[in-house]
């Protein structure tokens, strides 16, 4: 994976002494909070209903063992003993002292980590494939690319106070596995016929409370000019997205209203004048980097063949793995779903285990998922067996990847100052009640989203069923959508109808499951089954109309 | 009534204002009636507090009860963590907050 | 503050400057919107304000000596592209960034190409001058003449 040079870990270590800078002029009153504000939230710090909040990037969700490590020591020092992996590949330290947070930082540069621009309106972590490198079907590993943008953004002087946050995510495979057409930019790297590699650009896609996909701006961009195409995305958005209205100001709502076309033609013009310019890192840059996300030395001559006669093992092995480009290995997904627990949540003690076995068994490598979960990406088949073990012994063997219990969820009203609603309660509620009735297995791939506020940070709009909580009245109410996916057939959840309470959401979800049970065809998924039959069955079972 | 909370500028801990100074518990929380305006202004430049607003409550028997479930959250602590809140070994603290 | 919005004395003074890193004589010219520049023709300093058109400057770049960019709210980042855009299209005369600027906007402004600035309120002359030399290396072009990282990894000479 990708290794500082003394320029790399110059900036970090600049950025520390920055920020600490910014610290002190906040406590000695040169800056007033309204100053501060934006300052210490483009180093990922808010502060959020119970104290600071702390976002920790994890740039396209790649971490060596010496970094998890790292972020479990974070917990230990600086917060309560946890943290909360997100759905933009970060991490989330929810108890965090303002005169520490500089001090936190500066350990954290020590393993080339940072949580620079992790939020504030400019460009956030670059996320990725959590199976970059390592999956089957992928054309090239994305992460080279990541990493260029993510230098080419990182304290970029213009795009810093843009008029709205804008997230990146790169993927170099037909299979969608990083929500890629909801972000404001998409990033596919596709094989012209010529056989020559670029990238395809959407632009405009995200969540929010106006979902929208993003559509294709451009099919190929050639590799050297990857960096000015995205310089002029970024630059018609800087000068003509709205900021008149914070709602109306992601760069989805600019593309919606000019028009994908007009956009378009606004951006060939900028990046017509940008390759003048000479913008563009040189292509040994590329070149320079991709070396670190070579292939590790797989081992050839590995058997391929799995023990299944431990039948919770071989649950597991259905469930959690994923198919690997070299022969004998498997990605390995962690589940941070057990049942009744805190989505994406991790103890100090389980992020210090991933990261024995990250080195142990995977080329002292894991990745976060935007399903909130970690990945293992390269484990020997041979090798599936002990690991299971261990992580079944530590809680982290759940066998539900893609279930109903592996739910995403947002801190919700529990942490979060935006929420208008409880979501992890629900999603506890939701595990428990399903693993209870044992229909998790039968049920088969279905994604459950839940965002506490129209913020959608739980992804509620692309969940196979989402959940949005809503504040009635000062009382938690949620609201019931189906149809949605964040996958290659990305598309947006509708609301069924009218909300319900705390108790009522729980029976509507198990309600709707029980309609795709029964109106379920051979190999259908509950997306499947919703795509075909359409809503009004489940309205019907919901409401009785 | 009306009360005032906000967050420990240095450590971002939540507090309320007892009249005097911010303290940790909502039920020190005094009714500031039409001063809030001035107290927020005098604390926040002060650099005491942080990100302070008022907000309704009541107060019975049982103590200061903020009239918004957020303001309740933030009282007490994370719902989901028990362990985490101001009240760990109180099984019934969280009906106080729902 | 000089921001009285009358046709005289309009824009900022050559007081109101607190850094330039410039050695030509301040310009001190009345300065106008670009609406009115566009209009009248003698015009050498203009004020462009965030949601102006800096493009519309570029056929008359020559005769300009001035270029104030107002920066009504520090959020507000139009601005950075306005100086970006001026100084791509040639512009060498003096870029005055004004308004609601601090300490930790300097350094991004300064890489957009502004070479002075008056600020609303005076800033910790200190602060800027850490602000100012804080960042030794940059990963990325901007309107100034630093090599940005990726290309001084490359260089074949004068590598540090």
């Amino acid at each position: 994976m990708y290794k500082y040079d003394n320029y790399d870990q110059a900036m970090v270590e600049t950025r520390v002494a920055e920020f600490r800078d910014q610290t002190r002029r906040r406590l000695e009153g040169k800056l007033s909070e309204e100053q501060f504000r934006p300052l210490r939230l483009m180093n990922g710090l808010y502060l959020q209903l119970h104290a600071y909040m702390l976002r920790v990037a994890i740039p396209y969700g790649t971490l060596n063992s010496a970094q998890m490590h790292a972020l479990a020591d974070t917990a230990e020092k600086y917060d309560r003993g946890y943290g909360h992996f997100t759905t933009r590949q970060n991490i989330q330290y929810n108890w965090i002292k303002l005169e520490e947070a500089p001090d936190l930082l500066a350990d954290l540069a020590e393993v080339e980590m940072h949580a620079i621009q992790t939020s504030g309106n400019c460009i956030r972590n670059i996320s990725s494939d959590h199976f970059a490198g390592a999956a089957e079907d992928e054309l090239i590993d994305p992460r080279p690319y990541a990493e260029l943008l993510r230098q080419w953004s990182s304290f970029h002087p213009e795009f810093s106070f843009l008029p709205r946050k804008f997230k990146i995510a790169v993927i170099a495979s037909e299979t969608d596995r990083a929500a890629m057409k909801l972000h404001d930019i998409g990033i596919q790297i596709v094989k012209s016929d010529s056989g020559e590699i670029g990238a395809r650009f959407y632009v405009g896609g995200g969540m929010g409370r106006t979902p929208m996909i993003a559509p294709p701006i451009r099919d190929f961009v050639p590799l050297d000019q990857l960096i000015s195409y995205s310089e002029a995305c970024l630059r018609v958005y800087n000068r003509y997205g709205r900021r008149d209205n914070k709602y109306k100001a992601r760069i989805k709502i600019l593309v919606h209203e000019l028009g994908a076309d007009e956009y378009k033609r606004q951006v060939e013009e900028e990046f017509a004048h940008m390759l003048e310019q000479g913008v563009e890192p040189p292509l040994a840059e590329l070149e320079r980097i991709k070396p670190y996300f070579a292939d590790p030395s797989f081992e050839t001559g590995l058997p391929t063949e799995i023990d299944r006669s431990d039948p919770d093992f071989a649950l597991w092995v259905d469930t959690n793995t994923n198919p690997h480009k070299a022969p004998g290995y498997v990605s390995a997904v962690i589940s941070l779903k057990p049942v009744g627990g805190i989505p994406g949540d991790a103890s100090t003690e389980q992020m210090h285990l991933m990261a024995e076995l990250s080195k142990e068994y995977s080329f002292d490598e894991s990745r976060v998922t935007h399903t909130q979960n970690i990945v293992l990406p390269h484990v020997k088949i041979a090798d599936l067996y002990a690991l299971w073990t261990k992580l079944d012994a530590a809680g982290l063997g759940s066998p539900n990847l893609d279930t109903i219990e592996d739910i995403i969820a947002c801190p919700g009203l529990d942490y979060c100052s935006l929420a208008n609603a409880r979501s992890i309660p629900l999603a506890q509620q939701i595990s428990k009640r399903f693993a209870a009735s044992g229909k998790t297995k039968e049920l088969g791939e279905l994604k459950l989203k839940i965002s506490g506020c129209i913020n959608a940070c739980g992804h509620h709009h692309a969940g196979h069923i989402g959940i949005l909580g809503v504040d009635k009245k000062g009382v938690e109410n949620y609201q019931l959508l189906l149809g949605g996916s964040e996958a290659q057939d990305t598309s947006l959840a509708k609301i069924t109808g009218r909300g319900f309470d705390e108790a009522g959401i729980i029976s509507a979800v198990e309600t709707v499951t029980d309609i795709y049970l029964d109106k379920r065809e051979e190999g259908e998924r509950f997306l499947d089954t919703y795509r075909r039959i359409g809503m009004d069955p489940f309205k019907e079972a919901l409401y009785g109309e | 009534m009306k009360i005032l909370t906000g967050n420990d500028l240095k450590s971002g801990a939540v507090v309320w204002w007892d009249g005097t100074i911010w303290s940790f518990y909502v039920n020190d929380a005094v009714d500031v009636r039409d001063q809030a305006d001035e107290i927020i202004a005098r604390e926040q430049s002060a650099r005491r507090v942080n990100s302070a607003y008022s907000l309704e409550a009541t107060c019975d028997e049982q103590g200061v009860r903020p009239a918004h479930i957020k303001d309740r959250v933030r009282a007490l602590g994370p719902t989901v963590r028990p362990d985490l809140t101001l009240k760990p070994k109180d099984p019934t603290a969280m009906d106080w907050v729902i | 503050m000089a921001n009285d919005v009358s046709e005289t004395d309009f824009g900022t003074s050559p007081d109101d400057v607190q850094f330039r890193f410039r050695d030509d004589e301040v310009a001190d010219h009345a300065q106008v919107t670009v609406d009115s520049f566009l209009e009248q023709s003698n015009a050498a300093a203009v004020r462009i304000e965030p949601g102006d058109d800096a493009r519309a400057l570029v056929p008359h770049l020559e005769r300009l000596r001035l270029v104030e960019v107002n920066f009504p709210a520090f959020g507000d980042g139009r601005g950075y592209s306005s100086a970006r855009v001026l100084r791509e299209a040639g512009y060498e005369g003096e870029l005055r960034a004004v308004g609601d600027i601090g300490i930790d906007q300097l350094a991004y402004l300064r890489r957009c190409g502004f070479d002075a600035f008056a600020p609303d309120s005076k800033l910790d002359e200190a602060d800027a001058e850490t602000a100012f030399a804080r960042w030794e290396n940059v990963y990325q072009h901007a309107a100034d003449t630093r090599q940005p990282i990726p290309e001084r990894r490359h260089a074949s000479v004068g590598h540090e």
